[in-house]
């Protein structure tokens, strides 16, 4: 498995110009919804959950990241969203959540049945220990420049 | 020969993060040798999964006192602090 088989290519923001936490999950919740990927209920879900369950990741780089998802109900097939933003925006750190993370990698994660697309969270977790995939994502200008990030063929 | 050791994974909503957890914990604690079963569960039904665990392992805030160590972690999905966790998770397990 291979984190293209799970990103949905009208589903990537580059270089996205958010002002907050809540505009990037509602903006990349949007395109997967009008991708066919999720329910019209996934976006406030993702929010909530997000408010209640926050899902920063401080990560050893300059760039930190978060993985919003949220309950199976509002899914329609397994699918994945990613932007990366001009400039970083405040999440809360899943572990601790009382301590805000700057944020400029951002995960939705459509997921439609529990413990079932493993994978795609094991992907993203291979992507935030390799701090050479990231720095070339957040350069990234297009889908196929997206594409020849994750692979580790760059020296 | 020890008895095997029991480890609950919680996460916010059990739908991912745990069971990545639980995966990579198993992998690599089955690497050195150490066999151990995780569980999985929301962090909203830890207390009502604790009988027979030894340790819970979670990415997410647990409510106070459950009567077992609580190792509180991003290591399996960051990468940062990795050995340090696993160290720690040895040791609570009195292996």
């Amino acid at each position: 498995m291979n984190i293209l088989d799970f990103l949905v290519p009208s589903s990537i923001a580059l270089h996205y110009p958010a002002s907050d936490s809540k505009e990037v999950i509602a903006h990349l919740g949007k395109l997967l919804f009008d991708a066919g990927y999720v329910r019209e209920t996934f976006v406030e879900a993702a929010l909530d959950r997000e408010s209640r369950l926050p899902t920063g990741l401080p990560l050893s780089g300059d760039v930190n990241a978060a993985i919003p998802h949220t309950e199976v109900e509002h899914v329609i097939k397994p699918g994945l969203a990613m932007a990366t933003l001009s400039t970083p925006v405040t999440f809360q750190n899943m572990v601790s959540p009382e301590e805000a993370v700057p944020c400029q990698l951002v995960f939705v994660m459509a997921l439609d049945q529990p413990k079932a697309q493993i994978e795609m969270l094991q992907e993203i977790a291979g992507i935030l220990q390799n701090p050479s995939i990231i720095e070339r994502l957040m350069s990234a200008n297009d889908f196929e420049e997206v594409r020849t990030s994750f692979s580790n063929d760059h020296s | 020969m020890p008895m095997r050791k029991t480890i609950l994974v919680a996460c916010g909503t059990a739908v991912a993060t745990s069971t990545v957890v639980a995966k990579s914990l198993e992998e690599i604690l089955r690497d050195r040798g150490i066999d151990v079963v995780t569980r999985q569960c929301k962090a909203s039904e830890v207390a009502s999964m604790i009988s027979g665990v030894d340790l819970v392992v979670t990415t997410t805030p647990l409510p106070g006192n459950l009567g077992v160590p609580v190792i509180q972690t991003l290591a399996f999905l960051t990468g940062i602090g990795k050995e340090a966790v696993i160290t720690q998770i040895i040791q609570a397990l009195k292996l």
